[in-house]
């Protein structure tokens, strides 16, 4: 959510109340924003600085990323202003302004808008938040300036007819804002290369073959979007006719900042809220328009929805009521069946009648709204298996003495690999694209490193440490729509002067039999621990469970198993038992020996 | 049983015989040289045996300083002036005074003091005389009684010659020692525990038993135990069954753009898809489109991925949509799930093929607690994953006074009462509220959760007809665990940084008692 810092005793002014602490609070969280800050009682605020509010915005609410478009919506919210109508200032085609758009631009930034505020007087806080605004919009909505950047220029400077050209580096000299020397657009990559503010935006242009830019009827280079204006055309705190050029990869977004820059600073014009038009010549396309459109949006909700959605009985007319609260203009529609809603240009971020309906809502006051029974329906509740199962294991293991541990998911490929004497196949684990650390390169594929990890954190604790993880792996799996697929593990893991393979055994075992699932050896053919373990005709092909030496490098030699399971006649091995590898601990740094079983539940479902 | 044989054993006899020759015993007095914690110890042995008793007498001690000890042993600075002039009878000059007595300071102080008394006076040639004939050396006596008493009878002795800096006071703990109940001169043998050796030789019915200390700890447990954070999770499970929902099959790491934003109605422009907030997966490549997961499974996948496309680029269902061009490979980019509503999509996807008795979609309840993951940078309270819990209600009829009705239900199970709704923005519920609940200890309003209702361009997409309306909501795990422990930290709470001892001994969660 965008923060918005405002002169708190300015805002209190526009909305004329002088607010205590509780009752802005109040006003915010009925309204939908947050308070976050205020800096009255700050001892570090310099004495001469009126003190500042941070407010939290809706990501929803570009019209409110300003200091004017938060005093207007309160305003409008509290009953005390209404909302304004924006207009367009009526000139014949033939004697706007226009920006002729050349087709080479569609090979980088292909949309441009423009829009003029005429006699505008700025002051110093309006001309802060006029800049603020561009950068907040340039932030949110615009992703960083790759959907939409804003240019403002001070018309008395330049003369159009404009033209948004697309041109090879070289082929653009001029004198970016606030510099003192011409440059092209290649000099001008390396200039902001260093650059702290603007570096983070050169990537968007950089290595194409044409940079876009704005000329007036003289050539003045106006700006290089989404990069820097140019110098000549520079705004000041003087300047009082505004040229606004938006330009952009996306269309709609375009729309959207174009009408929220007008709409803000409309506000300060002579004539207030109305805009120049600027025309758009944009022939090869057939996009020839006129902007900025502040068209309003006319829409027919049912009034059956917003009663039924609210849980309330309001009439056409009160709806309307409410509407007007949030900024709609709203009004009973023929058919008694509908309110006819105007949606203003600023909100954008309606799109469906639901949007009208949580104004409504909020126009009535979420916490006023008559509370009824949430249970229309009986529904049953029921555990996931998985869980069940899962459960029983994670019960047993405490029951017997062990410590249930919460590891991560996420691990580093070393980890999960290397420091486990394994081999990537590159057939098993999923792999990130954009950690942010080397903690987070893959998706194990094993609970042993979360374990080894959290045995290497508790070096301070009483020996021996005996600790379990009932959780999840996953691994690539191409047969599946997402490409993966998870695996319910259980792992357990002792740490302490000996090597303790009888005691992880010992947990196996137990386990196992609380699963009703017996204990096989080789030799005697069955040695049945659980109760009512059944022999059936053939004691060697009967259900349970085995282990076999295996020869894997995780281990230490002579000291690991493979666990077998036969169950229903289907022999699979669901994991290994046995004490680690001396190389092993070394890489998780551990002093003593260490035994781990790991086994796949799934088998037990 | 704290009590220690290691004291010598002559110190416990000593004790025995002193208090059989007289009670009560002072130890200051019976041994003023047996260290504080020799003697301490031996009380304690016969103690714990019942053969003694005895009362700690705290008490102030003077000592001597080292001027102190001086004049006790030479008399105070006048008087040893005022004896000096007394034995020359002409009197002296103060070089010959100083010569006499040998200490120019002890000459300088006590001649002044000594003129104070009034003990000595000056002649007309500058010699010292005396100007009486005998004094008393008050202070030598005094401090001579201390010497011996290590105290004096008068405080304000005390706190004179303790301003002087002739003594100082230390605190001296002794014992008053009386006869116990199994007063002997000898310690008995005495037997720890009832063992089963003396059950079949019924040794027990004469043997003496040693007093139980009641004030120990019992032995260590060697406990085992299940994770602070699991046994919360189990909390929630169990509020959730109790009030009917039906547990989501959430074992899917791996995700979809499509499933995870795309179905509901996250633009792939949305900041929440950016490389910084979600972590997208390398290897495997790319999804599939989404298809039928299995021969049983007859939903119209090409329709719901039709619908998603459309909502978001032309709009649909009554929605203008984002207008946007749709990048059908941003969609079947694969991620990590950020949140585990991508399984409430597929599960509310899967129900909308379903009919009840009446024909229609039948009402459903679900919910899920699993761990989702973020491209967070890790801080105290962020880390890359955690654990959403998530619940869905599908029902006709419903209304946001429902919402909030149900919101006080469940979190009134955990103590959590008198909710408050602030309107907020989510992309895939609208109308969407931020739960807040007044926290006693913090003193202030707490966010505890996000709710609302799923959006039409969701909810039509994924084929649920138009009337059917869903609440949606969820909270971290992590976050009401940390409040109700006072934990500030997220890595003590989940990750293997977390300490063994605090999972064995962290108490059981009961979230409806505080």
């Amino acid at each position: 959510m965008p923060t918005i810092n405002v002169d708190k005793y300015r805002l209190f002014e526009e909305l004329g109340q002088q607010f205590t602490a509780d009752e802005f609070q109040e006003l915010c969280f009925d309204f939908g924003i947050e308070l976050d800050g205020d800096t009255e009682e700050d001892p570090s605020r310099p004495k001469d600085q009126a003190p500042e509010l941070a407010i939290e915005i809706p990501a929803n609410r570009y019209d409110m990323l300003c200091f004017e478009g938060i005093a207007l919506h309160l305003n409008i919210f509290r009953g005390k202003h209404a909302t304004p109508n924006y207009r367009l200032l009526d000139i014949p085609e033939s004697k706007m302004q226009s920006i002729t758009v050349k087709k080479e631009t569609a090979k980088v930034r292909p949309y441009v808008a423009g829009a003029i505020l005429r006699n505008l007087k700025f002051t110093e806080d309006t001309y802060q938040s006029f800049i603020a605004l561009q950068d907040k919009l340039h932030q949110n909505l615009a992703r960083q300036r790759t959907l939409v950047s804003i240019g403002t220029h001070d018309l008395d400077t330049i003369k159009g007819p404009f033209t948004y050209e697309a041109l090879p580096p070289k082929d653009i000299n001029f004198m970016p804002l606030n510099q003192t020397k011409k440059m092209d657009g290649a000099e001008l990559m390396s200039f902001y290369e260093s650059d702290k503010h603007l570096s983070r935006y050169l990537h968007i242009i950089r290595d194409k073959p044409v940079y876009p830019a704005i000329f007036d009827a003289n050539r003045v280079v106006c700006s290089l979007p989404p990069i820097i204006n140019g110098d000549h055309s520079k705004i000041t705190l003087n300047t009082t006719n505004v040229f606004i050029e938006i330009t952009a990869t996306d269309q709609t977004k375009l729309d959207i900042v174009c009408n929220i820059m007008v709409a803000m600073f409309s506000k300060y014009c002579e004539e207030q809220f109305t805009i120049e038009p600027v025309k758009i010549i944009s022939d090869h396309n057939n996009t020839t328009r006129v902007t900025p459109s502040l068209a309003t949006r006319a829409m027919d909700v049912e009034v059956d929805y917003i009663n039924q959605c609210c849980g309330l009985e309001e009439s056409p007319e009160s709806i309307c009521k409410f509407l007007s609260k949030m900024a709609y203009k709203a009004e009973p529609s023929k058919d008694p069946k509908f309110v006819t809603v105007s949606v203003p240009p600023t909100r954008a971020d309606v799109l469906h009648a639901c949007d009208v309906m949580e104004d409504v809502a909020i126009g009535y006051g979420f916490n006023n709204l008559p509370r009824s029974s949430p249970n229309k329906s009986a529904t049953i509740g029921k555990p996931l298996i998985v869980n069940k199962l899962s459960d029983i294991v994670r019960n047993e293991c405490a029951m017997s003495g062990w410590l249930e541990v919460m590891p991560l998911i996420l691990c580093s490929h070393e980890e999960n690999f290397g420091w486990l004497n394994r081999v990537d196949d590159g057939k098993t684990a999923i792999k990130l694209a954009n950690p942010k650390s080397v903690e987070y390169q893959v998706v194990r594929t094993s609970l042993l490193p979360g374990l080894l990890k959290t045995l290497r954190e508790n070096k301070s604790v009483r020996l021996p440490l005996q600790i379990f993880e009932v959780s999840e792996v996953a691994f690539k799996e191409e047969s599946q729509e997402r490409k993966a697929r998870n695996e319910r593990r259980w792992a357990a893991a002792f740490y302490g002067k000996t090597s303790g393979f009888e005691v992880v055994h010992g947990l196996l075992d137990r386990v196992l039999s609380m699963l009703r699932v017996a204990f096989i050896t080789h030799e005697g053919g069955l040695e049945g621990k659980d109760i009512d373990f059944e022999v059936k005709q053939n004691p060697s092909k009967s259900d349970g469970y085995w282990i076999e030496e295996i020869n894997e490098p995780t281990f230490f030699n002579g000291r690991a198993a493979a666990i077998y399971l036969r169950l229903g006649g289907k022999v699979q091995r669901i994991g290994e038992i046995g004490v680690l590898h001396p190389t092993v601990l070394e890489k998780y740094e551990l002093r003593y020996p260490v035994s781990t079983l790991e086994i796949n539940l799934e088998v037990f479902l | 049983m704290a009590a220690t044989d290691a004291t010598p054993k002559d110190l416990t006899h000593q004790i025995l015989y002193a208090l059989s020759e007289a009670e009560p015993l002072l130890s200051a007095e019976a041994f003023p040289q047996a260290a504080f914690t020799d003697l301490k110890a031996a009380l304690d042995r016969l103690g714990s045996r019942e053969m003694v008793k005895y009362d700690t007498i705290d008490r102030e001690e003077a000592i001597l300083e080292a001027e102190g000890e001086t004049i006790a042993a030479n008399g105070s600075h006048e008087a040893r002036v005022f004896e000096a002039l007394r034995q020359a009878v002409e009197g002296l000059t103060v070089q010959e005074l100083e010569n006499t007595i040998g200490d120019k300071n002890v000459t300088k102080v006590g001649q002044s003091k000594a003129f104070k008394e009034k003990w000595i006076s000056r002649t007309k040639d500058g010699k010292f005389k005396t100007a009486r004939d005998s004094i008393e050396d008050v202070t030598k006596e005094q401090v001579q009684t201390i010497r011996q008493t290590r105290t004096h009878p008068d405080p304000k002795v005390i706190a004179d010659l303790k301003k002087r800096k002739l003594i100082k006071t230390q605190k001296v703990i002794s014992f008053k020692i009386h006869k116990g109940p199994k007063f002997a001169l000898e310690i008995a043998k005495e037997e720890t525990d009832l063992t089963a050796d003396m059950i079949a030789s019924g040794a027990w019915k004469t043997a003496a038993f040693k007093p139980y200390n009641f004030k120990a700890l019992g032995a260590d447990q060697n406990a085992g135990a299940l994770h602070p954070l699991n046994k919360v999770r189990s909390e929630f499970r169990q509020i959730f069954f109790e009030m009917g929902f039906e547990e989501m099959p959430t074992s899917q790491f791996v995700e979809s753009g499509f499933w995870n934003f795309d179905t509901l109605f996250v633009p792939q422009q949305h900041p929440a898809r950016d490389l910084q907030d979600t972590f997208y997966i390398s290897d495997p490549k790319a999804a599939d489109k989404p298809r039928p997961t299995g021969p049983d499974d007859t939903r119209d996948y090409e329709e719901v991925w039709d619908n998603v496309r459309q909502v978001h680029e032309n709009g649909k269902f009554g929605s203008i949509g984002y207008r946007y061009p749709w990048s059908p490979e941003e969609s079947l980019r694969l991620v990590l799930r950020t949140h585990t509503t991508a399984v409430s999509a597929a599960m509310l996807h899967k129900l909308a093929a379903q009919r009840g008795k009446d024909g229609r979609v039948p009402p459903a309840r679900y919910f899920s607690i699993d761990r989702v993951f973020r491209n967070e940078s890790v801080d105290a309270t962020h880390l890359a994953e955690f654990h959403q819990v998530e619940g869905v209600i599908a029902d006709y009829g419903l209304t946001l006074g429902g919402l909030m009705e149900f919101m006080e239900i469940f979190f009134g199970k955990m103590g959590l009462t008198d909710l408050q709704f602030k309107p907020a923005y989510n992309p895939y519920t609208e109308p969407s509220m931020e739960i807040f609940a007044f926290h006693k200890g913090l003193n202030k309003l707490v966010e505890i959760g996000n709710s609302g209702m799923f959006r039409p361009e969701f909810l039509e997409s994924v084929g649920l007809p138009k009337d059917l309306r869903v609440y949606g909501w969820g909270l971290s795990l992590e976050r009401p665990t940390m409040i109700k422990y006072g934990i500030s930290n997220i890595r003590e709470l989940l990750g293997h940084k977390v300490d063994l001892n605090f999972i064995e001994r962290n108490p059981a969660v009961r979230l409806d008692k505080d």
